[in-house]
């Protein structure tokens, strides 16, 4: 039976409590037939904060993410969002969660039959209708000059590169101004400066809104730029999560051999 | 458990396991259908999409369906000395059957492709996953529109289908043998009710959700990349054909009863 959720508590709510954090996941478990992906895995990140999650390809770091956004589902475990627990809950009260994150996918998942402009007015038209054609036309063009994006407003998806599309992906995860913004994987495969460039952009975005962040990432170097903790995963479960210094200086084997080959 | 005994039940399981997830889905399109907000930007676009992009193709498959059913209802009733009954023949096969099923088998072959295909690829490339994200209701905006936008058209295409067949069917018959449209109508209406039209022409309202329920179920539980894409276009289409076969078959008969 589906949890009725009668009343979603705002950041402004949670942070009147301040021992709620924005995002709480504990003990979570999933598998894929006989792949275990997560083993118990607890995080706690607060408002303002940026948690980078790292470890080696197919760990579960994507999984993760689309667990907390409710995209997937854990077989154990709980996950709470400003203190409300999205397991069980339906479409509809998972939507009213939803409207305070923002998400930026791996591989941008632009809507590719809508152009740059019309892909970040998306939430807009369904979630500010309150807002005219124009005010919300004016809030697209101010986030995608945030992003560096405002010359590209007509193209499709198609016709601009994959570190554009990343930066029109981060544009809509932010255009209804969220709470919290997960980000997967946001300089895979571009080239140093693009990534260095996408890194600088999401501190920035950070310092200015105060969002509670995860970044997955394997790039050891974006994840020091822009994340205050670290957390590694390995065999689904956290290694280690503290900051850069709290790594470097750990004597466990697997985070040794992150560090080295990173 | 020999194997291919243990492979009919794992096929019989999976026949039912399908038919489940299609109910599970169908009550998620039922629940988005009823509750505000609703998608009427996008429903617009579907009933020009379905509608008015098929037209055509239903308009020339249905002047097709005429001037054959013109060309071999004369012969076989000349046979049987009974060519007066020509035009009255060509419209009731065409407005009774012929009409309704053509137009149901062409929009399943272009519309439950095209839907399949979409969908299957917004769904291989996160697009779905990026709507759920953004807050909202992917059954509303994606299954929702895309199936009223079948049950409103398949009529109004099937009326376009069922013109065209009238008109190509007097044509063809009126080139073998000089009779004006007025002698052809008065001759296939007499002693006909809306009975003999409304029923087998709301009928494909019916054809139109299985199309819409099919395609996008199919297209939106796809998985594995290009390859799933193009299984799902496929699926579509056959699924959705199969279904509005078999139901054409039920329709008949509750037709018949309720509406003698």
């Amino acid at each position: 039976m589906a949890t009725i959720c009668t009343v979603t508590p705002t950041r402004e709510e949670a942070e009147r409590d301040g021992n709620v954090p924005a995002i709480s996941v504990v003990d979570l478990h999933k598998s894929f037939g006989e792949q275990k992906v997560l083993n118990g895995i607890n995080l706690s990140i607060r408002r303002g904060e940026t948690l980078a999650v790292l470890g080696r390809s197919g760990t579960g770091k994507s999984v993760l993410l689309r667990i907390i956004i409710g995209l997937q589902k854990p077989d154990s475990g709980t996950v709470r969002i400003h203190g409300q627990d999205i397991e069980g809950l339906d479409l509809d009260h998972l939507s009213a969660i939803r409207m305070k994150m923002g998400f930026s996918f791996q591989h941008s998942a632009l809507y590719d039959s809508l152009t740059v402009e019309q892909n970040v007015m998306f939430p807009l038209q369904h979630h500010s209708k309150e807002l005219s054609k124009s005010m919300q036309r004016d809030r697209v063009r101010r986030v995608l000059a945030e992003v560096g994006m405002e010359g590209h407003l007509e193209k499709m998806p198609s016709d601009i590169s994959g570190g554009m599309q990343k930066r029109v992906g981060l544009a809509r995860a932010l255009v209804l101004n969220p709470d919290i913004l997960l980000l997967d994987e946001p300089t895979a495969g571009l080239d140093p400066i693009s990534s260095a460039e996408i890194d600088d952009l999401i501190l920035k975005l950070q310092t200015e809104h105060q969002m509670a962040s995860i970044v997955v990432t394997h790039d050891l170097y974006s994840a020091k730029t822009i994340a205050g903790k670290l957390a590694l995963i390995d065999k689904g479960s956290v290694v280690i999560e503290g900051t850069f210094a709290e790594l470097q200086g750990s004597d466990n084997d697997f985070v040794r051999q992150f560090l080295k080959h990173s | 458990m020999p194997s291919a005994l243990s492979a009919g039940f794992g096929r019989i399981y999976s026949f039912l396991e399908w038919f489940g997830d299609l109910a599970i889905f169908s009550w998620q399109v039922a629940r988005a259908a009823v509750t505000p907000p609703f998608e009427f930007r996008e429903l617009f676009r579907q009933l020009d999409e379905i509608g008015s992009m098929s037209l055509p193709l239903v308009a020339a498959a249905g002047a097709a369906i005429g001037a054959v059913l013109s060309l071999e209802a004369r012969y076989s009733l000349t046979r049987f000395g009974a060519k007066s009954m020509l035009p009255a023949a060509i419209v009731y096969s065409v407005i009774h059957e012929t009409g309704p099923i053509i137009t149901g088998l062409i929009v399943s072959g272009r519309v439950g492709a095209g839907i399949g295909a979409e969908l299957a690829s917004m769904k291989v490339t996160e697009q779905i996953d990026a709507i759920e994200a953004s807050a909202v209701n992917p059954y509303k905006l994606l299954a929702v529109t895309r199936i009223l936008a079948c049950i409103l058209m398949l009529p109004l295409l099937t009326l376009a289908a069922d013109f065209c067949g009238v008109l190509v069917g007097w044509i063809t018959q009126a080139l073998a043998e000089p009779l004006s449209l007025q002698q052809f109508i008065n001759s296939a209406f007499k002693g006909s009710n809306l009975n003999d039209f409304l029923p087998p022409t709301f009928k494909t309202a019916v054809f139109g959700l299985i199309i819409g329920l099919v395609s996008c179920f199919q297209g939106m539980r796809t998985q594995g990349g290009a390859a799933g894409v193009g299984r799902a276009a496929t699926s579509s289409v056959v699924l959705s054909s199969l279904f509005v076969i078999l139901a054409d078959v039920v329709l008949v008969k509750f037709i018949i009863i309720f509406f003698p």
